[in-house]
């Protein structure tokens, strides 16, 4: 994995313009001996929203654990090629994952709060990392999450109580607050939606688009109209690899790829 | 002999009707117009059980009513000056009289009176059991016409056996439950047995232990003392230091075998881990006295402590290596049980492992495992075997793990084995000491279930 590798040469114009902030060079993930994603090259750019689309069981989620090096967890898991943040080597020896971890946040499919307050929950990522000096500090960057999130007003008056006690879409939002907590540069989303009821996914929805401003998100998601309403990119995954990438309204409105064509006229998924 | 034959002849019976009924309800299956509504084995079941269940019945009561009948009427034909005699001395003669009933030998009687007494009781239960054999063979042949006569198409023979089967459940659950509630009626009432002789608050809050009440009443220094604070203690003592051992190793252990060890590590280990529990606790006991009480005392001579040879840490520490298993098993399988999402959102965060498991894994975890540790607690206090061999007899109110000390289930022992007159507050004693054992170990196991109950609930 050197950086003047073949597949570094063959980033996107994108990548070349210095625009992209994570680059995804010829990527290959192995479970054992199940080859999941097959020569990846992807640039995602800062401050956009990228969605990853396809077919389940098609790489996404890989992918996505690929960029916080999730991926590590897996037994058996084997993860090739070269994917730069800020123009670094993720998989560099050098690297410290629980500090690319830190400027990587994810959030997960099923809403995870921890068995904390809702305080705690927040609270877990800068005490972790030592990013508060004072207890008036770490209050601070609670409350300025959870405003983020756009959950404060909801949970204002019972910080101290469980985390796990808040409605579905209150949890995940709790769970992007305490991703955001930490101030990282790009937020994993894996489905944040699909165990919430439709008002709550609207409001997360809403959510991510304002978060926009401020990090660099990719979103994995199985719902065209939600890769539609939030993503400016979208990249078409199939059979583990990457068949189509570009503006999320082109990709909707004049797709080159048939498979792509198919997929978003839900011919099959 | 002749029982087993009886019963014998009862099941071939039942075998014999559901073969005859299970026929006549395929043979019914092939004439007939109509439907069979169960399959022809449930007809089979159906009849066996109208053939044998009554005849069961009856032998059970009988069974269970024959000694007291029995006794009533060889006590009616007792000559007179027999049937003077006191309550205790006539129940000597009765065991007497069915001991010889039961031998045949009448050499060895101790008077006419009980000979004459065991032939009657002979002829009684000869002529009781015939009876009985020939009722229970009537049953079982009127049971079985009648089940055949009943077969037909229409008869629900697949509920009806369903229902004799949840009866038969619910039978032998009520069983076990009367069982409970039997020994623990028979506890409280030799307790309150106790507690008329002894005030509850001397039992309760007495500073001294010597059971040995005086055999007569110009005996000297046996009044006895019933103050098991000092038990209270010792038994309070052994097993904090069981627990200071058995907690952290388990835990320990229990947290390297759920997040660090591989899976074919793993599988070595936890059931050599689990074998601890499986030693007989005598062989613990031995170990306790033979190797662990020894080398103690040794070391403490080396290094000028004097350490009692039936101290509190040598039996603590080895009924904390037989607990360890308990708490390691169960905060296994309660930290495998945290959902794997909470992991990975703590490492999505930037936690390392050990934070991750210090942090958030192991609160997580933590109301299962006080469930665990407090049952270990009660199995520690409830602990007979290795204390009855390694620690010591006499009741010292201290709380030095060097000295020996007893502990409540060792007095029960010694205060059961040997002779002993039931009606004297000593023998009484145990069953106090038995009340308060249970008591403690019922509430620890009520709130250790309450816990672990809850914390299921969190992630079902
Ligand atoms: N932990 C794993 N071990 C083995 N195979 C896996 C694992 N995770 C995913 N896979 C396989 O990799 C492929 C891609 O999975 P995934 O990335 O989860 O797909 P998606 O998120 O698009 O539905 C699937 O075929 C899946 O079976
Ligand atoms: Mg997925």
């Amino acid at each position: 994995m050197s950086t003047t590798s073949d597949a570094y040469l063959r980033q996107d114009a994108d990548a070349a313009a210095g625009m992209a902030k994570i680059t995804a060079g010829d990527v290959n993930v192995h479970y054992g001996d199940k080859h999941a994603l097959k020569g990846i090259n992807l640039a995602i750019r800062a401050n956009e929203v990228t969605a990853l689309i396809g077919p389940s069981g098609c790489g996404k989620s890989t992918f996505l654990r690929c960029i916080n090096r999730m991926n590590d967890l897996i037994e058996g898991a084997r993860v090739t090629g070269l994917i730069t943040l800020d123009r670094q080597d993720i998989y560099d020896r050098e690297l410290d994952v629980v500090q690319l971890r830190a400027r990587v946040g994810m959030v997960f499919q099923k809403p995870n709060p921890f068995p904390k307050s809702i305080y705690d929950n927040v609270a877990y990522g800068p005490r972790l990392h030592g990013l508060a000096h004072s207890t008036a500090d770490l209050e601070e960057i609670v409350v300025t999450s959870l405003e983020r999130a756009g959950l404060y007003d909801e949970v204002k008056d019972r910080l101290d109580e469980p985390g796990t006690g808040l409605s579905g879409g209150q949890q995940q939002r709790l769970c992007i607050a305490r991703a955001i907590a930490v101030s990282p540069e790009v937020i994993l989303m894996d489905e944040p939606c699909s165990a919430l009821d439709p008002i709550a996914t609207a409001k997360v929805e809403e959510l991510i688009d304002e978060l926009r401003e401020n990090f660099t998100i990719v979103i994995v998601t199985h719902s065209m109209q939600q890769a539609a309403r939030v993503s400016q990119r979208t990249a078409f995954f199939h059979l583990g690899e990457l068949v189509e990438v570009g503006d999320t309204e082109q990709i909707f409105t004049n797709p080159q790829h048939k498979l792509t064509q198919g997929y978003i006229t839900g011919r099959f998924g | 002999m002749q029982f087993l034959t009886l019963v014998a002849v009862l099941a071939l019976m039942s075998a014999a009707v559901y073969r005859m009924g299970r026929g006549r309800a395929q043979a019914l299956a092939v004439t007939g117009v109509h439907r069979l509504h169960s399959l022809p084995s449930y007809y089979g079941y159906y009849v066996a059980l109208w053939c044998g269940l009554p005849a069961v019945l009856l032998i059970a009561g009988w069974l269970s009513c024959e000694p007291y009948i029995l006794r009533a009427l060889v006590v009616g034909a007792l000559p007179p000056e027999a049937k003077a005699l006191p309550a205790a001395r006539l129940s000597l003669l009765m065991n007497e009289v069915r001991q010889l009933a039961a031998s045949g030998d009448f050499r060895f009687s101790s008077s006419p009176i009980a000979t004459a007494a065991a032939e009657q009781y002979r002829v009684l239960r000869a002529n009781s059991f015939g009876a009985m054999a020939v009722i229970a063979l009537s049953l079982a042949i009127v049971g079985g016409f009648y089940g055949m006569r009943s077969i037909s198409p229409k008869l629900r023979a697949r509920n009806r056996v369903e229902a004799a089967v949840k009866v038969f459940l619910v039978a032998s659950s009520t069983l076990a439950i009367f069982t409970t509630i039997g020994i623990v009626l028979s506890l409280l009432f030799e307790s309150l047995l106790f507690f008329d002789k002894i005030p509850l608050t001397q039992f309760l809050f007495g500073l001294d232990w010597s059971p040995q009440t005086a055999m007569r009443a110009d005996q000297v220094g046996a009044s006895g003392s019933f103050g098991a604070v000092p038990l209270f203690t010792g038994t309070l003592l052994i097993s904090v230091i069981a627990m200071l051992v058995a907690v952290p190793i388990g835990l320990l252990s229990a947290i390297y075998m759920a997040e660090y060890a591989n899976p074919r590590f793993r599988s070595v280990a936890k059931p050599l881990l689990e074998m601890l529990a499986g030693i007989p606790t005598v062989v613990y006991g031995f170990f306790a006295v033979l190797a662990v009480a020894p080398f103690l005392r040794n070391l403490g001579q080396s290094i000028g402590i004097p350490i009692a040879s039936e101290s509190a840490l040598a039996t603590g520490l080895v009924m904390g290596v037989m607990i360890i298993p308990f708490i390691s098993s169960l905060s296994d399988d309660v930290i495998s049980a945290v959902p794997d999402s909470l992991r990975h959102g703590a490492y999505g965060l930037g936690a390392t492992r050990s934070e991750t498991i210090r942090q958030v894994v192991i609160p997580a975890a933590l109301p299962g495992i006080i469930g665990g540790i407090l049952l270990a607690v009660s199995r520690a206090i409830g602990e007979t075997m290795i204390v009855v061999m390694a620690a010591g007899l006499s009741a010292h109110l201290t709380a030095n793990p060097f000295a020996s000390v007893t502990t409540v289930t060792v007095q029960i022992v010694s205060l059961l084995v040997g002779d002993q007159e039931f009606d004297s507050p000593k023998t009484l004693s145990a069953f106090a000491l038995g009340l308060v054992l249970f008591l403690v170990t019922l509430a620890l196991n009520v709130v250790a279930l309450h816990v672990v109950r809850k914390y299921r609930e969190k992630y079902d």
